[in-house]
């Protein structure tokens, strides 16, 4: 065979079941006898609760049980939910019960869990569970909560500051007093909510002989889950299996622990039943994690060239009502601010601040989007300044190739120096400006403004940690049955993992993907995972197919080589069988191997052969392997209307080396989609009491086809030399600089009317309203 | 706190009798009550299309459809889709093109796309996007999608020579 399966772009093994409607989502899961919750909710964003009466509830026939926080178990009662990550910037720590006690410092916090025959009823039944409420004043803008309000989030808290912290690197406030150029600007940033097309659910059982539980649940990581249901339950490892089977898309927040998980797990243990709880979209919009509001004053210092001096300034932090993961997205964000340039100064004061509003959780590009964003208006604006070329600005403050690795000279949060492994900045930029027909847009744009329509070109780079450890595992085996399967605790929500870990393995083991079954998301079958998220499954869970599989290859051979009586040098794998290498008649089949492989009672293993075809490795990156990109966005603006086309999206792209195109092609494609509901359509919208008034997708608008443009990519390859495949992680990088390049170019298609954007996302009418008289139709230039 | 009917529904053309709550929506007949579980909820208030269904030859919104009103109507779920567990024209297009993720929202395409090509067997690339307007997917960034029905549209029209 010897072909090789990693780099080229093969059909997905997942997608025949998909097509087929043979997926098995949480939903699509039945139990005998299984029960169904539903919450009851509160519809005040911060509210005393003075006392709840479940009587009526109780009284609807096929009611099974209603659980308040007084009905939970002493040890669920006793804790809140657990902090993912802990940091020491973190001032107070505020994490929610199970059930709300108290106080219920969000929209849709759940305070009663109401569990029935079927969902309908458990819906009827939610509505009568009657709550007397104080309501309270509500912090509700990030930057008034800092700045202005004196109503906190939480009763017990004097402010609202979640967490402050400070980047500082040389010595940012010695180089603004002598700058000769200083360029200062607010940028507010909004970025929605993760949207997937399946809302979130959760399937518990509990085996009263064995005392132990099953939460099946549609979740990014199910040894996270389960991680934080032994914490809370005070569980032993063997008291819990968490099963993630097919999921419908995370992009994040499916990655959090969520308190409806612990009341299904409770109520099955109560009742003796499975019971079912799944997120209608109205919870989706109120209760799963979202990514919202940033605030960043910076300054940026520069010389006459261009060149970057220093840069310094604070940004504010939309936390939401508590902190289950630290301060997790605001560190990436500030982390991520230098990108691709040589930043010798800069110092960044960072405030997380909560609100009552749902907690702030990683969205795909997880900050990083608003890092890039404020960074390259910054680099815009220098243009604009200067009056020179926005990509001649970029050019000359870039990190060359030749200054690799490069350590930025801040510590990222995993606690080690970012330092950039590999890239060509320049080159990158360099490959999309042509591709883009950069020296021709010019010409472009003046001759549709002849034509009265109003062309902008904008571009922006990024440079994005991926591939975070601390390891994602792999268990690769050859059953008795000759097959090759592959476990992992990584769990795709459609990054085609059952594929691409299929692809690494094949190449180990001389096989066919094919072949080759990936099982992923069964605490079961691997002893420790972290989960899929933050661009890291290629390089940790790749890795450790490639480090498992190539240990089982040398397995099988060596007793493979035993049974044909030569040493593991004399043969070599193809296609399912240990072959002879001079005498290819002569071979064994992985079945025949693998059945001597588990031994015979009473016999020794021969030649001190460990038992078994079966390795498990944990690959742990030393320190993340950084991906980069530039995007350049040509595009029409409606003067008249704020409406915004855009006409040819360009991305010159360095994942290191691809495992399968195709897949890595979609990630980026589907991310760009991502980062143009961020900059042109999505926004989540409170009133004065923080009170979500956008929560439909007739409200709230994803991007539809009709805003797709057609995308033109330029793959760059520097392997990383921090993992065996040479790999960085894809799931991020269409998302990321797509805002800042989206924005630019409808600045420059704006530019006669001399209009400056600095906030996202921007509406029609945003548009409409900083043109001014201009969208009247009445002044032409 | 509901009625029950019975109804009579042929699906995929199997042909089923069922007593139903008056207020049982379609996709949830179909999935919980004949455990035909491709169709998926994806918002239940008619906007992403992930539950779409045929209904008498007609693309329907099943989660804003009740089971009620279906009764002596013929239903094409995606279940129905593939030939003898071969994939069809429209789904080995979907393969081809990379043009599903996570696959939530894909049996919802399939059945507005299986509609459409039918009607419109030679369709221009801006008719597909406008289709496909009535149906959210999250992954993909449709550009696949597309692709995939044009390819498809293309296919079935040498097929039928």
């Amino acid at each position: 065979m010897n072909k090789k399966w990693v780099g080229a772009s093969i059909k997905r093994k997942e997608d025949p079941a998909f097509l087929k409607g043979e997926g098995q989502y949480l939903d699509d899961i039945h139990m005998l006898g299984m029960l169904h919750a539903a919450f009851t909710r509160s519809p005040h964003a911060h509210a005393k609760i003075l006392s709840i009466d479940k009587s009526k509830a109780m009284a609807v026939p096929g009611v099974k049980a209603v659980f308040l926080y007084r009905d939970l178990p002493d040890i669920v009662r006793q804790q809140t939910l657990p902090l993912l990550v802990p940091h020491p910037s973190i001032i107070k720590t505020k994490l929610p019960y199970a059930l709300v006690n108290e106080e219920a410092c969000y929209v849709g916090e759940p305070i009663a869990c109401v569990v029935a025959e079927n969902r309908y009823i458990a819906e009827d039944a939610a509505q009568l569970v009657e709550v007397e409420y104080v309501v309270l004043d509500v912090a509700n803008d990030c930057l008034d909560a800092l700045e202005s309000s004196t109503h906190c989030a939480h009763l017990d808290m004097s402010n609202n500051i979640a967490a402050k912290f400070q980047i500082n690197v040389g010595d940012t406030d010695a180089v603004f007093k002598t700058a000769p150029q200083v360029i200062s600007e607010r940028f507010f940033q909004h970025r929605g909510g993760p949207f997937f097309m399946e809302c979130r659910g959760a399937i518990a059982n509990y085996d009263k002989g064995a005392d132990a539980y099953t939460l099946h649940v549609s979740s990014q990581g199910s040894h996270r889950i389960k991680r934080c249901m032994l914490e809370l339950f005070d569980l032993s490892d063997d008291q819990l299996r968490v099963v993630a089977p097919d999921v419908g898309g995370g992009f994040g927040p499916k990655g959090s622990y969520y308190p409806e998980y612990a009341n299904v797990a409770v109520a099955a243990k109560v009742l003796g039943c499975a019971v079912k709880w799944i997120e209608d979209r109205r919870e989706n919009f109120l209760t799963t994690h979202q990514e919202r509001d940033q605030y960043w004053d910076v300054e940026l210092a520069v010389n006459q060239d261009a060149k970057i001096l220093g840069l310094r300034g604070r940004l504010v932090h939309d936390n939401g009502a508590y902190v289950p993961w630290g301060i997790v997205v605001p560190w990436i964000s500030a982390t991520t601010v230098p990108g691709p340039y040589v930043i010798e100064n800069f110092k960044l004061d960072v405030f997380s601040m909560y609100t009552n509003k749902i907690q702030v959780t990683s969205v795909r590009g997880a900050g990083r989007p608003q890092a890039v964003f404020a960074m390259e208006r910054l680099m815009d604006r220098v243009a604009q300044t200067l009056g020179m070329d926005p990509a001649e600005v970029r050019r000359r403050n870039f990190i060359q190739p030749e200054q690799m690795p490069y350590n930025v000279g801040i510590i990222f949060r995993d606690g080690r120096p970012v330092t950039y492994d590999s890239g060509d900045y320049p080159a990158c930029q360099a490959a999309a400006l042509a591709r883009a027909d950069y020296l021709g847009f010019k010409a472009r744009q003046a001759k549709a403004r002849e034509a009265g329509k109003y062309l902008g070109l904008g571009m922006a780079n990024a440079v994005e940690a991926t591939g975070l450890g601390p390891y994602e595992g792999a268990t690769v085996k050859i059953s008795t049955t000759g097959k090759i399967t592959v476990y992992t605790g990584a769990v795709p929500q459609g990054q085609s993992h059952k594929t691409t870990l299929a692809q690494v393995a094949a190449d180990a083991l001389n096989a066919d993907p094919k072949d080759i079954q990936v099982i992923t998301g069964d605490t079961a079958l691997i002893g420790l995972g972290i989960g899929t998220f933050a661009a890291r499954t290629a390089v940790t869970a790749g890795s450790s197919v490639h480090l498992a599989a190539t240990d089982v290859a040398q397995k099988i051979k060596a007793y493979g080589a035993a049974m044909l009586s030569c040493a593991p040098e004399q043969v070599s794998i193809n296609d399912g069988y240990v072959v002879l290498n001079s005498d290819p008649q002569q071979k064994k089949s992985f079945r025949e191997i693998a059945v001597r492989s588990v031994g015979m009672p009473g016999f020794s293993m021969a030649n001190g052969l460990a038992p078994g075809l079966e390795t498990t490795s944990y690959f742990t990156p030393d320190r993340s392997t950084y991906s980069n990109g530039t995007h350049v966005v040509e595009l029409e603006v409606d003067i008249h209307t704020g409406s915004v086309e855009i006409l040819r999206y360009t991305v010159a792209h360095d994942c290191g080396k691809l495992i399968n195109p195709m897949v890595v092609d979609g990630q980026i494609v589907g991310g760009i989609a991502h980062g143009i509901g961020n900059a042109l359509l999505e926004q989540m919208v409170f009133d004065d009491q923080a009170q979500p008034v956008s929560t439909n997708f007739g409200e709230y608008l994803l991007p539809l086809s009709t805003n797709m443009p057609k995308v033109d990519m330029v793959h760059l390859e520097t392997p990383s030399p921090l993992n065996p495949l040479g790999v960085k992680g894809a799931g991020e990088g269409g998302t990321i600089p797509a805002i800042a390049a989206i924005i630019s170019a409808v600045e420059n298609a704006l530019s006669p009317f001399d209009v400056r954007i600095s906030h996202t996302p921007i509406s029609p009418q945003d548009l409409v309203e900083l043109l001014g008289e201009h969208a009247l139709g009445e002044t032409t230039l | 706190m509901s009625d029950k009917r019975n109804i009579t529904v042929t699906v995929n053309g199997n042909t089923y009798e069922r007593e139903v709550d008056t207020r049982t929506t379609l996709v949830d007949f179909l999935r919980h009550d004949l455990e035909l579980t491709g169709t998926h909820v994806g918002c239940e208030h008619g906007v992403c299309g992930a539950c779409t269904v045929l209904v008498d030859g007609k693309s329907v919104r099943s989660c804003l459809m009740l089971a009620v009103q279906a009764d002596e109507q013929s239903i094409l779920t995606v279940e129905g889709l593939a030939l003898g567990g071969q994939l069809n024209i429209l789904q080995q297009c979907f393969q081809d093109h990379h043009s599903l993720q996570c696959g939530f929202c894909t049996s919802g395409m399939l059945m507005t796309l299986t509609e459409f090509l039918r009607d419109h067997p030679e369709p221009t690339e801006q008719e597909v996007q406008e289709v496909l307007t009535g149906n959210l997917c999250r992954c993909t960034g449709y550009l696949p999608i597309i692709s995939a029905t044009l390819d498809a549209a293309r296919k079935m029209r040498e097929g039928s020579k």
